[in-house]
């Protein structure tokens, strides 16, 4: 198995509150802190690339890829720009966006690299590659969201970053920015008395994370249409992270999961959690939700730990 | 002082496709033409305003999207580059404008007066979306004049549609009161397309017009639906509608642009001065006016 081409997975928010605005509450310095271990955690590991898959980040056409080898600008959030402009300066892997680009076409989606001066890299990657890799010690891409795309699309988009990651072999930070419940509140409110919208939305993003924490991602996929319906405004088609990170990751449930924070974000569900492929993870999973390419009979789950 | 007025109110869509196949200074990438049909209606539109005298154009724009209120430039100048985070490869554009802070401030305060959530948007660094600048562009390319963008509240999305019609409407009232008190001539651009359902690949040559045309026959017939109210001057019925037709051809109404236009104007019972329609990318595109002024009025197609 080719488990080290991912060496963990990070599900962080796209609110830039933790780069702007840590100390306006409690709950916005916890997710800095979390977003600060997460950092560490790269630099101790033996990543070579960091792959952003960013919800706010939409493309029609097809699939983009950011490639350029400088990508530098002043930034302002649409929403929350009384909190702060946000300079940045990353280097991008455009090597490896062609090779996804060039993955992705093989595998029938249209896809492309963007490498242009003054290109706007949104809100929630900025924040993310800001706080996890403050230095460029590592090099990254930035994938988009196709808003028309759904999950056979979005499934292969992942499986063809894959295909790159094994075939250039790389060891990649796999990086979902993405909130779970993603309803803010509409008025202004005080950052210190910040909390999840509603109770239905704070439960099913606690269910959420207790799937993450047991390492369940091919569950959460397979729930991703009913998240979608549930907690989340109805700006795309579908919830697409959990589709994405599993494909990319791998579709099983074999992971160790870590939530390091839970916090509201305006109102929205925030949380930086981490996902590590394991090979000995056993309890009380599905264990028979693995991406099955050859049929080999029934597995012995109590024997057998790994995928 | 006399009392401020609305001269004219225009749907000006801002696909970055018509600034591309103009290849004005502004704009890096080089074409060989395209979408003439639109680009040719937004050139007679634009001899039209030659002609009117106004002092500034109020934008409004899905393409600054906020959730937590409506939003109103605030800075007198913004000197940047904006290139599209969808179309890179045909827009990147150099732009240098001036903003109308009174009137923009005093708009924001006449919202806020109406009990909607408002804010002003103080950022130097802050760019300003392509919706506005393609608008603007196509319909005063000298950008002689000061403009003032306003975000769209995006309230379809938390709530319903006519929630946002409803709130679109209390807008535009707020921004006539303003415009009113400031004794100033105005344009008002409600930047958007009509049914708004992409193609999700592109042609090696972007404007190669062979491949050019509606997304799917729904969206055309809707379109004209839509357009046929705009000529009857029945645009109190056009919002009726707006809901339905927003949902079925996933239009860029959504964003509440030509809704606070017509609160703002009054809800107008003349018809529309139509410019052109075309498609651009699948989606459907119309450029029309409202001018209050009746010796002013043409019928143009």
């Amino acid at each position: 198995m080719d488990h080290d081409i991912i060496q963990f997975g990070l599900y962080v928010p796209p609110h830039p509150h933790p780069l702007l605005s840590p100390g306006a509450s409690e709950g916005y310095q916890r997710l800095r802190d979390a977003f600060d271990t997460c950092r560490e955690r790269i630099e101790n590991s033996d990543a070579d690339l960091i792959i952003v898959y960013s919800t706010t980040w939409p493309s029609i056409i097809g699939h983009q890829f950011q490639a350029n080898p400088n990508s530098e600008w002043v930034h302002v959030d649409d929403d929350f720009h009384y909190l702060g402009s946000m300079p940045y300066s990353f280097t991008m892997d455009s090597v490896f966006a062609e090779a996804c680009v060039e993955k992705a076409k093989e595998r029938g989606l249209q896809a492309r690299a963007v490498n242009y001066d003054a290109f706007p890299i949104d809100t929630g990657s900025i924040t993310a590659l800001s706080l996890l890799n403050p230095e460029n010690r590592i090099p990254a891409t930035i994938v988009s969201s196709n808003m028309y795309a759904n999950r056979s699309e979005t499934i292969v988009l992942g499986k063809a970053i894959r295909d790159a990651l094994t075939e250039e072999k790389r060891k990649a930070v796999v990086v979902v920015v993405s909130s779970l419940s993603n309803r803010m509140f509409t008025e202004p409110i005080d950052p210190s008395k910040d909390r999840i919208h509603s109770q239905k939305d704070d439960d099913w993003n606690r269910k959420i994370l207790e799937f993450f924490e047991d390492g369940r991602l091919e569950d959460l996929s397979q729930l991703s249409r009913e998240i979608h319906g549930q907690i989340r405004v109805q700006k795309v088609v579908a919830y697409k992270p959990a589709w994405w990170m599993a494909s990319t990751m791998g579709q099983h449930n074999n992971y160790e999961g870590e939530v390091l924070s839970y916090e509201a974000l305006n109102g929205s569900g925030g949380a930086v959690i981490q996902l590590t492929p394991s090979v000995g993870s056993i309890g009380d999973k599905e264990f028979d939700e693995d991406d099955v390419e050859y049929y080999r009979g029934d597995r012995n789950v109590l024997d057998q730990g790994g995928v | 002082m006399s009392k401020g007025e609305i001269v004219l109110g225009a749907l000006a869509p801002h696909p970055p496709h018509v600034v591309y196949a103009e290849n004005p200074d502004q704009n890096e990438p080089v074409s060989e033409g395209g979408w003439e049909t639109l680009r040719w209606g937004y050139h007679r539109l634009a001899r039209k305003l030659e002609t009117i005298d106004y002092d500034v154009m109020v934008v409004f724009t899905p393409h600054w999207q906020t959730y937590v209120g409506t939003h109103f430039l605030g800075v007198p100048r913004f000197s940047s580059k904006s290139v599209d985070p969808v179309f890179p490869n045909i827009f990147r554009y150099n732009y240098d404008l001036d903003v109308d802070v009174d009137l923009s401030e005093a708009m924001c305060k006449a919202a806020s007066d109406a009990g909607l959530i408002t804010r002003m948007m103080r950022n130097p660094d802050f760019r300003v979306d392509y919706g506005t600048i393609t608008s603007c562009h196509m319909m005063n390319p000298r950008w002689d004049k000061p403009i003032i963008t306003i975000s769209s509240n995006r309230n379809t999305h938390y709530y319903s549609p006519e929630v946002m019609i409803e709130q679109a409407l209390a807008l535009g009232r707020a921004c006539r009161t303003a415009i009113e008190e400031s004794g100033k001539r105005v344009v008002l651009v409600s930047s958007h397309s009509l049914s708004h359902r992409h193609f999700v690949t592109e042609s090696p040559l972007p404007e190669d017009m062979s491949k050019e045309h509606i997304y799917n026959h729904s969206q055309y017939v809707w379109d004209m639906a839509l357009i046929d109210l705009f000529r009857q001057g029945k645009m109190r019925e056009a919002i009726d509608i707006m809901p339905e037709f927003t949902e079925q051809t996933i239009a860029e109404t959504e964003g509440g642009g030509l809704v606070w236009m017509m609160g703002a104007m009054g809800m107008p019972e003349y018809p529309a001065e139509i410019y052109g329609y075309q498609s651009v990318i699948g989606t459907g595109n119309c450029i029309a006016a409202w001018v209050p002024q009746p010796d002013k009025r043409e019928i143009v197609l």
